[in-house]
This record gives structure tokens, sequence and C-alpha cells, in this order.
């Protein structure tokens, strides 16, 4: 633990502050971007998983079943070495963005998916008897419903994407763990592991613990009112068959 | 493409393919004990967050099972707000190493044993964060009437633990704790940015010195598509048998004792 009691260290930590803000600041934008690109792959494949028609499903679970079984560093790998060997460079941060955005795309298409199975089949069939189209029956009747399913696990997501910015570590990015790093081993700089990890720590702590922790109070919060919602039921049909 | 005959002609060594089976070896090594390892942890620390409490009719008691719980609730959030790359980083520089272990073993060199140990002790330290929220959805799902019955049967508190109310947490997140065997098998390729152990660093190693054996001389675009799509098929193939394992159990109707 040398060094995490050393004023010589913390002042070094000081000194190089914009180190660290310019980390997470890139740590963030790119969550935000690859966000943006997780949520609309996540849209649409996951409406394709609940489209009920063969091609589509079998498109989106491939899709789903490829990401989610091989490791988000091989598929940064691919992204970055697949472009750079062909002479066609991206640049560290599109790349970061687009191999986040695609991982975490196919979780976004499962909790939408699971949204989606999770509302009553009842509901399909009445808008559709109603004459609604699919863009209608999906605006109006479904999705409104199933986004109190869906945000809570996306929070999390939400809260991996940004843990999963230190990714980039590996193509060296510029990201927050990665300018840590450099900081800590760096010639002029080095040595300060102890205070440099703390801060890189705290910063990832306050980002990520006020969304993580919304995520689980929502979920119970959730859990507990569909509780309330299946006793009520419960008790009102006991009582009429009571009454009768 | 002439290029892509020289890259597939990369798999055809066998001395390249034992190389890439003993990363695969040790990917699942790690990944099982860290898991294992993590049960362990995670169970003790699921059971203090759920049941270290007291009333404060008792104020030593009470200061003594909160400080436990706190500490329970600390670790757990801090590790799972924080990368696992910076808990490998800050392992590599402050966990101790038993210097007795730093021989030469598993075709490792002294080097890299102390790497792989560090790095796995990142790992279980991480990943027994994780389990130990699963332990405790696992815990909750066991209603509280088996405590009152229990209690009503003569058993203390550490009886009715371990013969009741773990065995069926423990049954109900089997399938939870096999998709974390995934999860881990995935992480444990973060160790790819401090050693060259485990598959995707070996896979990795391998790219840079294609050039050596796809016989052009450079390395090409097809190198990386040959190796990195090699090493995704193994990650895809270990991992989807472990999901399809983990589906079979969820399919199965719960054996409930109510």
């Amino acid at each position: 633990m040398d060094g995490l009691f050393s004023v010589e260290a913390w002042e070094k930590v000081w000194i190089f502050r914009e180190t660290f803000l310019l980390g997470i600041t890139n740590t963030l934008k790119m969550a935000f971007f690859a966000l943006l690109i997780s949520l609309i792959l996540g849209i649409i494949f996951g409406l394709m998983a609940t489209s009920g028609k063969k091609i589509l499903e079998v498109i989106s679970r491939v899709y789903v079943e490829l990401i989610q079984n091989t490791p988000l560093i091989l598929q940064l790998c691919f992204v970055y070495y697949g472009f750079a060997f062909s002479g066609r460079s991206l640049g560290i941060l599109v790349t970061g963005f687009l191999a986040l955005g695609v991982y975490h795309g196919a979780y976004m298409a499962e909790v939408i998916r699971a949204g989606i199975g999770a509302i009553h089949e009842g509901q399909f069939e009445a808008a559709d008897s109603q004459g609604f189209t699919y863009v209608q029956k999906m605006g109006y009747i479904i999705l409104p419903q199933s986004i109190k399913i869906i945000l809570p696990p996306m929070v999390n997501q939400v809260v991996n994407l940004i843990k999963n910015t230190s990714c980039l570590y590996i193509i060296g990015g510029s990201d927050l763990i990665s300018n840590t790093y450099s900081f800590v081993t760096g010639a002029s700089t080095g040595g300060a592991y102890g205070p440099a990890y703390l801060v890189c720590g705290l910063i990832f702590f306050i980002v990520c613990f006020p969304l993580s922790t919304l995520a689980s109070i929502w979920e119970n919060s959730l859990k507990k009112r569909d509780m309330r919602t299946i006793t009520v039921e419960a008790t009102i049909v006991t009582e009429g068959t009571v009454g009768k | 493409m002439s290029t892509l005959g020289g890259s597939l002609s990369i798999l055809k060594n066998t001395d390249i393919l034992f190389y890439i089976f003993k990363g695969i070896i040790f990917t699942l090594i790690l990944s099982v004990v860290a898991v294992g390892c993590g049960l362990v942890i995670g169970s003790v620390l699921a059971l203090v967050r759920n049941y270290s409490r007291s009333d404060f009719s008792n104020p030593l008691k009470w200061v003594v099972t909160t400080f436990f719980r706190t500490l329970s609730i600390a670790y757990i959030e801090t590790f799972r707000n924080t990368p696992l790359l910076l808990w490998i980083f800050v392992c590599l520089v402050f966990f101790p190493f038993p210097e007795a272990m730093a021989h030469r073993m598993f075709g490792l060199t002294s080097v890299e044993v102390k790497l792989l140990f560090k790095a796995a002790a990142a790992l279980i330290l991480f990943t027994s964060s994780v389990i130990a929220e699963i332990v405790r959805g696992g815990l909750n799902s066991v209603p509280s009437g088996q405590f009152e019955a229990g209690h009503s049967q003569g058993f203390n508190t550490v009886q009715i633990m371990l013969y009741i109310i773990l065995p069926q947490a423990f049954r109900n997140i089997i399938p939870t704790l096999l998709s974390q065997v995934i999860t881990t098998i995935k992480d444990s390729s973060y160790l790819a940015n401090i050693a060259v152990i485990e598959l995707m660093s070996r896979v990795k190693t391998l790219l840079n010195l294609a050039y050596k054996y796809n016989g052009t001389g450079t390395v090409n675009v097809s190198d990386v598509f040959v190796l990195l799509g090699f090493a995704a098929l193994i990650y895809f193939i270990i991992n989807f048998t472990l999901s399809i394992v983990v589906r079979r159990i969820q399919n199965k109707p719960k054996v409930r004792v109510v």
C-alpha cells in the first residue's frame, strides 16, 4: 500500500488531474455513442425476435448468440485489426463505440425481447382485433406497457457499458483506465499507484453506483407491485366465487 | 486469395494448435476456479448481507452485526461498480504473492506464474461480488415459512441454513451460476492485457507473429479473420454449449417444497 499515504504521490495525481478528467470524458463520450448504437440495434433486433416471422427471429437469434457467446475484447480486436490490416484505420474512439455498441446491442435486444414477451398475449390479440397496424399496436399498446419492465435491466446495461469501456486498453485507448495506467507507468509521472487507482476507482464508482442502485430499487419496487396486483386479483377472484 | 491459404496454413501447424489448446485449458481452469472460489466467498458475503442483523435491544450485538453487514455491502457494491481491469491492475501491484510459488510450472515462466496468480486473485475477487448477488437472489427465493418450519422443529439457525435454506437456494440458482461461468470465461480474456497465458492473449500474440508462419512475410487481413475467427469459434462452442445446458435446466419444472 506504499504511496497511498504519501503526500508526494497525491500531489502528483493532483498536478495531473487533467489526465483523469480527460479519461472520464472519453469514457462517457464513448459510452454515450455506444449506447445510441446499442439502442438502435436492440430495438431492431428485439422487435425482430418478437415479430413472429420465423426468418426474422432466426436472424435476431444468430446475432444475439454470436455476440453474447464471444468476449468483447475479441470482437474489439476483430474490428480494430480487421480495419487496420486492410489499410483503413477507423481510429480508436470509433472502433470503441462501434464494438461496444454492437456488443451491448445484443444484450439490449434480449432485454427488449423479454419486455415485449412479458406482455399478455390478449393485448396483442385485442390490438389486432381493433384493426391497429403493427406500428400503432407497438407504439400505443405494447411498448408503453413493456417500457417499465425494460428500463431497469437497461440501466444495468448502461452501467456495464461504462465499465466495459476499459476494454479499449488492449488497442491503446484513451479511456479512463488506459489513461490511469499510462499515468502510473509513465516515465515522468510514474509510481503513484495507490492514489491513482483509488481516484480512478472512485470516478467509476461515482458514475456507476447511482445508476446501478436506481436500477435495483426500481426493479424491486416493480416486483413488489406485481406481487400486490397478483394478490389483489386472487382475492377478487376468491371473493367473487365465495359471493356466488 | 493466396494470402488466405497462407493464413489457413497457420492452423495446420501442430505446434500452434497445441499452443492454442494450452490457452483453452488455462481459460477453462481459470474460469472454473474463479467461479468455484467466488461461490465460497460470495455465499459468505450474501449470508452476511442478508442475515447479519439484530435489533437494538443488545447494542453490542447490533454494532457487530451492522459492521459486518456494512462491510459486505461495501465490498459487493465496490466491485460491482468498477471495471475488472482496474482490479487486475490493482492486484498486480498490491496483491501479496507467496514467493515460495515462484517456480516454473504448467509450462509458464516464474514471472508468468506470478502474473497468473495475481490476475486470478483479481478475477476471483471480482466474480465473488457478482456471485454474492446471485446467491442473495437464491436466498430471497426461499419462502420465509421454511425458517419458521425449521424453528418449530427445533433446528437452530445454523442448522436451518445448512440443511434447509442453502440447499434450496443453491438449487434455484444453478442456471444463473452456469451463466456466470460463461461470463467469467469471457471476462478471463481481460488477462490478455497483462500476460500471455489464456486463449485470447495467445491468439493475439500469434496474430502479431503471423508473418513468420503464413509464408508471405507480412501480417495480412486474412490472418486477422482466420486467427480471431478461430478463437471466436472456440469461445462460441464452449459458451453456446453451456448456454444450451442453462436453458435445459431452466425449462425443467422447478421442484418446490411448499
